[in-house]
């Protein structure tokens, strides 16, 4: 087994995610399958071979995707705040967060 | 009836005034509103901004002024990128009623080409997944196939083009999330090179591998959308200065006889046998069309779908950290904050989400990065040197999109890595950054008995993860006389049945390679490669 019941239970933590009792034993058999299946990357000797981040690096020089740092308008708080669950303009309304 | 609708004879019919901007959109939404309740690949319609939009076409037309690119076409947009306005849901609860303050370059390029937004397409949940399944608001129908899926994530966009509800549209690609709908409603579907198109405005899955590309129902009209969105963007870091070459006039180019990879790895065992007889007659096409064919090795191919889960999951649970019930979408509520966030997060997002939430936190963490996450990488940078090594020796590759034809709804949900393993041809592409497109290659017969998946007739119901062992003879580049062995038809003799099921051949070419991607996929069609 590669991952266990308290396995899931914390990493549900870590990602502050809710599961039901019956979610929990669910995705804990079936990431345990897809574990074992992505247990076949250890077949290759990847001892010197420069970890991938993303595709670009070499096809573009950062110069070109740099730009000036100045102040441009965005005027959309208004809208952003409109949609909100809780809103109170300016500010996004939460449960309190310090004990008195 | 079919809408057999095309860019030209959009811009040809509102040119010589036989239609108007606005009657056409009518026609759409009439045929939108008939069909629509049995697809289920629509999930919203924008009547007002496209009548806005086709209204101002009219008046171009009416003034004698010049006509932009895509002047009146109707296009849908997969409902994971964002529509100022409009609800854009990414197909889950916790998006229900989120409403984007702004609108993804590629939805305003489109617009300012002239393009008439019909409305917002089906998808998996946050493009999570192949078959559409996952959508919080229903699976979508393939028209093709009506108890097929329609392939996914972009299940929705894929299925409105092919139904005719649609003159084209925007999908997402993270792994194969353009090109294999594409194969399984039988059309063409482009992923261009990452950075090609800006991400500007599409909600994210995983962000080194997601890229926005066209459906269309002609590879010339696939061309013709692909040319408006892309280009450098200032929103986006990752989208490339490069030069965006003139599509359209790179297609009407005679090939040069290119010199065209076909992988030994992608032809093992795994593929559906009709698939593999469809391809091959595909690949025998291309020959007559002058290309050279080489057999080559992509050896980390069958570690591809590995190191894809790990990346793709991980950089979706980070990603995916945003939907905490502060700033849109739903919140659960509760006195405590962070269990505001656990209540939220648990009650939003679907099945699939979750798995992967739990998955990609699981590699990223403590204990666990090196030996996952670093390792995933890792083999990605050998899996983009495959491509690499390739392409000094080819102009394309050809493969299969899909290992397996559309299979049947709900055949597939219960068992989710058996999911995983159909995208086995495609995130080799996502994970290497290159262009790719499905172009469809032929039909087949669906077993009559409904009862029966047409995928279960291949090597297994669950085909092997193993794609090692190969079933065509070993060649070496270097034999030129090689070809004519992967010209050879295997015939399965199989029931047949009036509904066909559309089988995909995918291209792909070097980075910022999509002229000769698409010069490729314009002539095999052109050649009668839909018919194989």
């Amino acid at each position: 087994m590669k991952i266990s019941r308290e396995d899931v239970l914390r990493v549900a933590e870590l990602a502050y995610l809710d599961l039901r009792e019956s979610e929990l034993e669910t995705y804990r058999a079936q990431i345990d399958e897809i574990l074992e299946y992505i247990g076949k990357l250890n077949e290759l000797d990847t001892s010197r071979v420069e970890p991938m981040a993303q595709v670009l690096a070499e096809q573009q020089s950062t110069d070109a995707t740099l730009r000036e740092d100045l102040t441009v308008p965005c005027a959309v708080a208004e809208d952003v705040l409109q949609h909100a669950p809780d809103p109170e303009p300016p500010y996004f309304r939460v449960p309190k967060v310090i004990e008195r | 009836m079919t809408s057999t609708w095309t860019i030209d004879n959009v811009k040809e019919a509102l040119a010589g005034k036989k239609i108007s901007a606005r009657e056409l959109l009518a026609d759409f939404y009439k045929r939108i509103e008939a069909k629509n309740p049995e697809l289920n690949a629509y999930l919203a319609l924008t009547p007002e901004r496209a009548r806005r939009q086709a209204d101002r076409i009219d008046s171009l037309i009416a003034s004698n002024n010049p006509l932009p690119p895509l002047a009146g076409v109707p296009v849908a947009i997969k409902d994971v990128i964002s529509t100022r306005g409009t609800k854009t849901t990414c197909g889950s609860k916790i998006l229900e009623n989120y409403i984007p303050p702004y609108d993804a370059t590629a939805v305003e390029r489109l617009e300012a080409a002239g393009a008439v937004i019909l409305g917002k397409t089906n998808c998996d949940e946050f493009a999570m997944g192949s078959s559409n399944e996952n959508s919080a608001y229903g699976p979508v129908k393939n028209p093709v196939a009506p108890d097929c899926v329609p392939g996914g994530s972009s299940g929705g966009s894929a299925a409105v083009v092919a139904a005719g509800l649609a003159v084209a549209s925007l999908g997402t690609d993270t792994g194969g999330s353009i090109r294999q709908p594409g194969s399984f409603c039988g059309i063409p579907a482009m992923m261009g090179s990452y950075g090609r198109v800006s991400r500007y405005g599409l909600i994210a899955f995983a962000s080194s591998l997601d890229r926005i590309g066209p459906f269309a129902t002609k590879v010339r009209d696939a061309a013709a959308i692909l040319q408006t969105i892309a280009g450098r963007d200032p929103h986006d870091s990752t989208s490339t200065t490069a030069l965006v070459p003139d599509y359209l006039a790179e297609l009407a180019k005679p090939l040069k006889r290119p010199r065209i990879g076909i992988p030994k790895e992608y032809f093992a065992e795994g593929m559906d046998p009709r698939v593999r007889q469809k391809i091959e007659a595909g690949i025998a096409l291309f020959r007559k069309l002058g290309c050279e064919l080489l057999e080559i090795r992509m050896p980390h191919t069958d570690y591809a779908i590995a190191a894809y889960y790990i990346i793709a999951t991980a950089e979706a649970s980070s990603n995916l950290a945003r939907y905490d019930g502060v700033r849109y979408g739903l919140r659960v509520p509760d006195d405590s904050l962070l269990a505001m966030y656990r209540k939220t997060r648990g009650a939003g997002f679907g099945a699939e989400v979750k798995r992967r939430i739990v998955l990609g936190t699981y590699v990223l963490s403590a204990g666990y990065y090196d030996a996952y996450y670093l390792k995933g990488q890792k083999v990605r940078a050998l899996i983009a040197q495959d491509f690499r090594d390739a392409f000094t020796k080819v102009d394309a590759i050809l493969t299969p999109t899909s290992p397996v034809p559309p299979f049947k709804l709900g055949e597939r949900t219960s068992d989710p890595l058996q999911m995983y393993l159909a995208d086995i041809y495609t995130v080799t592409g996502s994970l290497a950054g290159v262009p790719g497109i499905s172009v469809p290659c032929g039909k087949i017969d669906a077993p009559p008995d409904s009862s029966s998946s047409p995928s279960a007739s291949g090597v297994g119901a669950r085909f092997s993860a193993s794609l090692s062992e190969s079933n065509l003879p070993a060649k070496s580049v270097a034999d030129n006389k090689s070809e004519g062995s992967l010209l050879a038809t295997r015939h399965s003799p199989l029931p047949t049945s009036s509904i066909k099921l559309p089988v995909g051949l995918q291209i792909f070419g070097p980075p910022f390679g999509e002229a000769r991607v698409l010069q490729l996929a314009h002539a095999f069609e052109q050649a009668g490669g839909p018919e194989v």
